[in-house]
């Protein structure tokens, strides 16, 4: 009974749906003389794509911008990805 | 012990002996005085219960989902339009297979504005696994209710139950209520796929073509299992405290050659027609179908059928009609009739029955006089 599969499940996997940095449109670009390191856009990327030390993986980033947006030091610019 | 009580109060009542750890709700004519008595019976202490009052019915149900998936025992009322507006939810709490209780105040659904009752609201949830029950009177209400709980959490089950009881004619009518010391009558809440927070999970994750179906046949085969369930519970019941429950409550059937086949009140008042036809020589009985979902098998075999139905499926037909044609092979008198709280008397029904012809339809008070 205990084993009976009622509800889909999900233990969280690194690149389970593949590395959807290949969906991004826009790059954050992050100016490290304004970053004063404040850790705001690591706690807002949805996709948990900015590490511990800032760093953007762009294996996984998607390039929704919420980073920029939050940014009290307007330090994160999105710019095009080249084709 | 023995009071009198509205339907209303009768399920707040219920609920407060079965004590859900959280209850989320947002009132709503002619459910709004559930939801009162239960915030009154937490403001008082009585009741130690999570109160949520949220923004919408969406919320609701949605604040209901997250408590119950930690495992803790849930519950909520709504009608109507309210109903509606959690649809979404309303399907949700069903896959993700949490037993929520709920009670839904039966109401028809506007425009024409109306807020008196007919079954339309709950029968357009009839197909998101939900258990659905209806009573027809206060005792039943509060009956129902306890029940509820005990079979929604029931490890064979885990679905959602709603227990519908007619708006006002119900929900805001006085009847005697005999409430039960309820003892061990509904076993502590254990959820097997409750949160563990040790180790974390995404819940109701993306489930592809390869998967789903599997999923959906699993809420079906506890829907099939749900059947042993409510018997067994109704019989548990019966046996504590003395009041017995069927999937269909059959009044003077064992002879009859005709058999009214209504839900809620309405099979209630067949009951009486019943004693009228019967006094006339008409060899007729009643069938009152309390369970819609999971929908029950009826003995119809060789007996003329009227089936009521205060409800419509447009291009369709009544539910329960064309259910009954479905299920049984019957060819029902159809009878339209309660829409919106519409007048339906006893004689009325008797008047159905004297005069029916099986297999047509009929709108009472739109169509000639049968």
């Amino acid at each position: 009974m205990s084993t009976r599969t009622r509800l889909a499940r999900s233990r969280p996997t690194e690149g389970a749906c593949g590395k959807t940095g290949t969906w991004r449109v826009f790059r954050p670009v992050v100016d490290r003389e304004r970053c004063n390191a404040c850790g705001i856009c690591a706690m807002y990327c949805p996709d948990a794509a900015i590490s511990e030390d800032l760093e953007v993986d762009l294996d996984y980033c998607k390039g929704c911008g919420i980073c920029a947006n939050e940014c009290p030091k307007k330090a994160i610019s999105m710019e095009r990805e080249e084709k | 012990m023995l009071t009198v009580a509205t339907g209303n109060k009768a399920v707040a009542t219920a609920v407060k002996q079965a004590c859900p750890s959280v209850v989320a709700a947002y009132p709503i004519t002619p459910q709004t005085e559930i939801v009162e008595q239960i915030a009154e019976f937490v403001t008082s202490g009585e009741l130690k219960s999570q109160y949520i009052p949220v923004e919408s019915e969406h919320s609701a149900m949605a604040a209901c989902i997250g408590a119950s998936v930690t495992g803790v025992r849930t519950f909520t009322a709504t009608s109507s339009h309210g109903l509606h507006y959690m649809h979404e939810m309303v399907n949700w709490a069903a896959g993700a297979r949490l037993p929520i209780v709920m009670a839904n105040v039966n109401r028809a659904l506007g425009p024409g504005w109306n807020i008196w009752a007919e079954h339309t609201d709950a029968f357009q949830e009839r197909d998101t696994g939900w258990l659905q029950v209806y009573v027809g009177s206060v005792q039943e209400a509060y009956d129902a209710t306890l029940m509820a709980f005990r079979i929604a959490e029931h490890e064979s089950v885990l679905l959602p139950v709603m227990v519908n009881l007619d708006g006002f004619l119900l929900s805001h009518s006085m009847h005697p209520l005999q409430t039960v010391e309820i003892g061990d009558f509904i076993p502590p809440i254990r959820l097997p796929h409750a949160i563990d927070t040790a180790h974390p999970m995404g819940y109701g994750t993306l489930t592809g073509p390869d998967q789903y179906f599997r999923l959906r046949w699993d809420i079906e085969r506890s829907m099939r299992d749900s059947v042993g369930v409510i018997r067994e519970t109704e019989r548990e019941f019966a046996k504590r405290f003395g009041r017995r429950y069927d999937a269909v409550e059959e009044y003077r059937c064992e002879d009859a050659e005709v058999v009214v086949v209504a839900m809620g009140t309405l099979g209630k008042e067949a009951e009486v027609a019943v004693d009228l036809l019967r006094e006339e020589g008409v060899p007729a009985g009643s069938m009152r179908i309390r369970w819609l979902r999971p929908f029950p098998r009826l003995d119809l075999s060789g007996r003329d059928v009227v089936a009521i139905d205060r409800d419509y499926s447009f291009g369709f037909g009544g539910v329960i009609a064309r259910s009954l044609a479905a299920t049984e092979g019957a060819k029902p008198f159809s009878v339209i009739a309660g829409l919106g709280g519409q007048e339906v008397t006893y004689d009325d029904i008797a008047g159905f029955v004297r005069s029916r012809r099986p297999g047509e339809e009929y709108w009472f008070g739109v169509m000639p006089d049968v």
